[in-house]
């Protein structure tokens, strides 16, 4: 299974880089979160990964007594989730912005507009 | 002593607080503070005179041998004794010649810059100090060029002159590294022990040409020679202080300097012997063919520079003494020459030497300097320029190679060089004068006092040439480390050969200024091998290195973030993908990996479905609603491979990212395909290359042995610690709690970016756009 997820983090990273590259503004965010959720994927991966055992510790212990999986990995991709969303919502809200001033989301004619001005 | 430097610039910065009262009639007030650096420096001729080197020390930072030893020699404080005294009669002379100059106070404020520089570079016994005032009196050169800012001319003599001793300034530095490696110190006086060492060290042909790189552009030698006659846009007192007297001498300042470390081989002495001999051949051939009387001096300074290095050249005592004499004989003459065309320049409103005649009727004082100073430019007794002259031959003709060829290149050069004193400072005077001229009115006593000190100086200190001796040029030759002791300086030394060639090169120059007429015809001659000048060769270079910049920027710094993008993964790529290439096994332990099971492999599929979706679709809320889907499959994966907490927040967020999208989009045109078929195609091939890069690396990791130390740590102490169960959630809010409070502003930050994007109200002329 790791092997697949190797394979499923690179697919996210391609396919996310794909996005970036095109000309769309919207793409270019869907492109953001596509790569956004291919890091988290690889951070997770490379924690290791550990089947039904939840970094909980069980109800009356105060130590792990089994194995468990690694909560450091999780902390960090929780963090990343929450920016990341903070960073798409203003990214789209401010799509929507650019969208009224310009009536384009083509960033080469952003682009010329910006010059022109 | 250091005070005597820094005086200098508090005066500049003082010129920013108080310029504006001293702009008018008190602007001579100015000149006092040279006047009393002068006079100070004066009080110590009686000690140098004795022989006793006055050091000072004060440390700076003294972690990277950067220290403020200040040493005053012979050959200091004959340069402080120039650049103070001649800075004095400029400063007098400016506050007439720039009289009601709206930027009058920002001129002094260079002029007091350049003039602590100047001095701080010859008292500087330390290499990195000396670095650094040399740069400065570049700095202060550009901006006393460029003064006259309204003038493209101007400002481009500025930049060239910039560019030139710019990039000396950098030899300079990178010579002075390698001497400060090589001896293991940066003091001057120290690395004269060194000298032999130096001499067979591997590295000495590099030092030697990175110093002489420095000094030949400083110093205009040829080829750098071509950034002084531009420099001659500057108002004339720049050119009299910087451009002859002082700056540029402060090459001819560092080879005398360097001669007791770094002379004493073959390779020191012909280069110098070369390139001197060239630039003075060379500019004093040019002189014949200029018409400004600024364009003469300027080429008669390149040339009295090419004698200076030629001098230094020839590393015997007799062409030391004789360099010594004629550092001082030309700051004299050429700066009353100067001081004279600024006059001249100033009344009549031209400097073209065809249009000047019979001035002498007009402004007999400034006749009576530039005469005194032709005759001491041309050598002729009783003035100190015979002495500086015979000098000159008696170091030649008794050189041991070549004496005969050297000597006549010498006087090649100064039968022309007294040709061009005569033009400059003699023509104009004579002679009828011309209607239009009659009327001009007599010049402000600050106009003529100075140029008539400099040029009287000129024949005091050959009448009395004992005056000089002992107290100047006998301690400057000591620097050099020979016996000074049997060194006397004569006017009359009886009839011999140097006489005897004295009188050619005068009565040849003479002859020179009857028949050769300057006009325009011949500097339209000499206009037409301008393209063969190294003047045009490295204005030609530079304009190819300007568009091949040009050309780099456009390609680097396009504009557009796809294109940065790609110049950033592919160098990524290339550069990780050769690191694996020489050091990956590819041998992948599938047993260590978890077993597959149905439901983890349908996830998958979804999930490849998705992104696929996403990427391909024409439909932008179809792409949209594929990002939710994906974002929900992986959040599946958080769910089989423990970690709710991840689940919980990926599922949300994702609602939240997906419904914001959409009320969003619906507003948005459709989506088009902007690219054609070849940037596509081009498009995924770099990103499948980039993916497969980290999947391959994910593996590689993988393989590799894991430390858990953290992990554990948190594990152990959730709960003994912070008294919480879940471990990531303790790690969130307990551990780390800061962070997480520092994240929670931001995320605040992007709300109110939001809130504010949303709330935001056009301006009405965007709104009439709409």
């Amino acid at each position: 299974m790791e092997f697949l997820l190797a394979i499923m983090t690179g697919v996210l990273y391609a396919a996310g880089l794909y996005m970036m590259l095109r000309r769309s503004l919207v793409k270019l965010i869907i492109g953001l979160i596509i790569i956004g959720n291919g890091a988290n994927l690889l951070i997770f991966l490379l924690g290791r990964i550990t089947k039904g055992a939840p970094p909980i510790i069980p109800g009356d212990t105060k130590f792990f007594a089994d194995i468990y999986a690694d909560p450091v990995p999780q902390a960090l991709i929780l963090t990343a989730i929450v920016i990341s969303f903070g960073l798409q919502s203003f990214a789209i809200i401010l799509i929507k912005r650019a969208y009224q001033v310009v009536k384009t989301d083509d960033l080469d004619e952003m682009n010329t507009i910006e010059e022109e001005v | 002593m250091l005070l005597a430097i820094l005086i200098g610039f508090f005066a500049a910065l003082s010129q920013l607080l108080f310029g504006k009262f001293m702009k008018g009639k008190l602007s001579i007030l100015l000149s006092l503070v040279p006047l009393a650096l002068f006079i100070f420096f004066v009080q110590y001729i009686p000690a140098i005179a004795a022989g006793e080197i006055v050091t000072v020390k004060h440390t700076w930072v003294s972690s990277f041998g950067v220290d403020l030893d200040l040493k005053l020699d012979g050959l200091a404080l004959l340069f402080s004794l120039m650049i103070t005294g001649i800075g004095t009669l400029v400063f007098i002379y400016t506050s007439a010649y720039l009289k009601n100059h709206p930027m009058l106070d920002r001129f002094y404020g260079y002029l007091f810059i350049f003039m602590a520089a100047m001095l701080g570079l010859v008292l500087s016994d330390n290499f990195l100090a000396m670095f650094i005032f040399w740069e400065l009196t570049s700095i202060s050169s550009f901006f006393l060029i460029g003064f006259n800012n309204t003038n493209p001319d101007s400002r481009k003599s500025a930049l060239t002159a910039l560019s030139i001793t710019g990039i000396g300034g950098l030899l300079f530095l990178a010579g002075g590294l390698l001497l400060g490696e090589v001896t293991g110190t940066y003091q001057i006086s120290q690395m004269i022990s060194q000298n032999e060492l130096l001499v067979n060290h591997s590295l000495y042909v590099l030092i030697v040409a990175l110093i002489f790189g420095a000094a030949f552009t400083k110093s205009a030698q040829f080829p750098f020679h071509f950034w002084l006659p531009g420099a001659m846009k500057a108002p004339t007192p720049v050119s009299t202080y910087l451009h002859s007297a002082t700056m540029v001498k402060a090459g001819i300042y560092l080879l005398f300097r360097l001669s007791p470390v770094l002379g004493n081989s073959d390779f020191w002495n012909n280069t110098l012997l070369i390139v001197g001999g060239i630039t003075m051949l060379y500019a004093a051939f040019h002189t014949l063919f200029r018409t400004d009387l600024k364009g003469i001096l300027a080429y008669s300074t390149i040339a009295a520079l090419g004698i200076l290095t030629f001098l230094i050249g020839l590393g015997t005592k007799e062409s030391f003494i004789a360099a010594a004499v004629f550092i001082l004989v030309h700051a004299l003459y050429k700066a009353t020459l100067f001081l004279m065309t600024g006059a001249i320049d100033l009344y009549t409103g031209t400097r073209d030497v065809t249009k000047l005649s019979g001035l002498h009727k007009v402004m007999l004082p400034i006749a009576i300097a530039g005469g005194l100073a032709a005759i001491s430019n041309a050598g002729i007794p009783p003035s100190i320029g015979f002495i500086g002259k015979d000098l000159i031959y008696e170091s030649t003709l008794h050189f041991k190679h070549n004496a005969i060829l050297l000597t006549t290149l010498a006087i090649l050069t100064n039968i022309l060089i007294g040709y061009a004193g005569y033009v400059a400072g003699v023509k104009p005077f004579l002679g009828r004068t011309p209607t239009g001229l009659e009327k001009v009115t007599f010049p402000h006593p600050a106009i003529w006092i100075p140029p008539v000190i400099l040029g009287v100086l000129g024949f005091v200190f050959g009448l009395f040439p004992s005056l000089v001796e002992a107290s100047l040029i006998k301690p400057i030759v000591a620097t050099t480390g020979v016996d000074t002791s049997d060194i006397h300086i004569k006017l009359w030394h009886g009839f011999n050969t140097v006489l005897g060639l004295s009188a050619i090169t005068i009565i040849s120059g003479i002859a020179l200024y009857f028949i050769w007429k300057p006009n325009a015809t011949k500097r339209y001659f000499i206009q037409r091998f301008d393209k063969l000048s190294p003047k045009f060769i490295i204005e030609t270079l530079a304009d190819w290195f300007e568009s091949f910049s040009d050309l780099w920027t456009r390609i680097f710094q396009n504009g557009y973030l796809r294109n940065y993008i790609t110049v950033i993964v592919v160098f990524l790529i290339s550069l990780v993908a050769f690191t694996l290439l020489n050091n990956t096994t590819y041998q992948i332990d599938y047993s260590s990996f978890s077993k597959l099971t149905i439901y983890e492999v349908v996830s998958l599929c979804i999930l490849i479905l998705a992104i696929g979706f996403a990427v391909f679709t024409k439909s932008r809320l179809a792409a949209v609603a594929a990002t939710g889907v994906m974002g929900y499959s992986i959040c599946l994966f958080f769910v089989f491979y423990s970690a709710p907490d991840l689940a919980m927040t990926q599922f949300a967020i994702d609602t939240l990212t997906v419904i914001l999208f959409v009320l969003v989009l619906y507003k948005l045109p459709r989506y088009l395909n902007l690219s054609d078929y070849k940037t596509r195609i081009k498009d995924g091939v770099i990103a499948i290359a980039f993916g497969g890069l980290i999947s391959i690396l994910a593996l590689e990791v993988l393989a590799q042995p894991q430390n858990n130390e953290i992990s554990a740590y948190y594990a152990e102490n959730a709960y003994v610690l912070a008294h919480g169960k879940n471990v990531v959630n303790v790690i969130l809010v307990d551990f780390r709690g800061i962070d997480t409070m520092v994240e929670i502003s931001v995320l605040a930050i992007a709300a109110i970016g939001v809130f504010g994007l949303l709330k935001l109200r056009l301006k009405s002329e965007e709104r009439k756009q709409q």
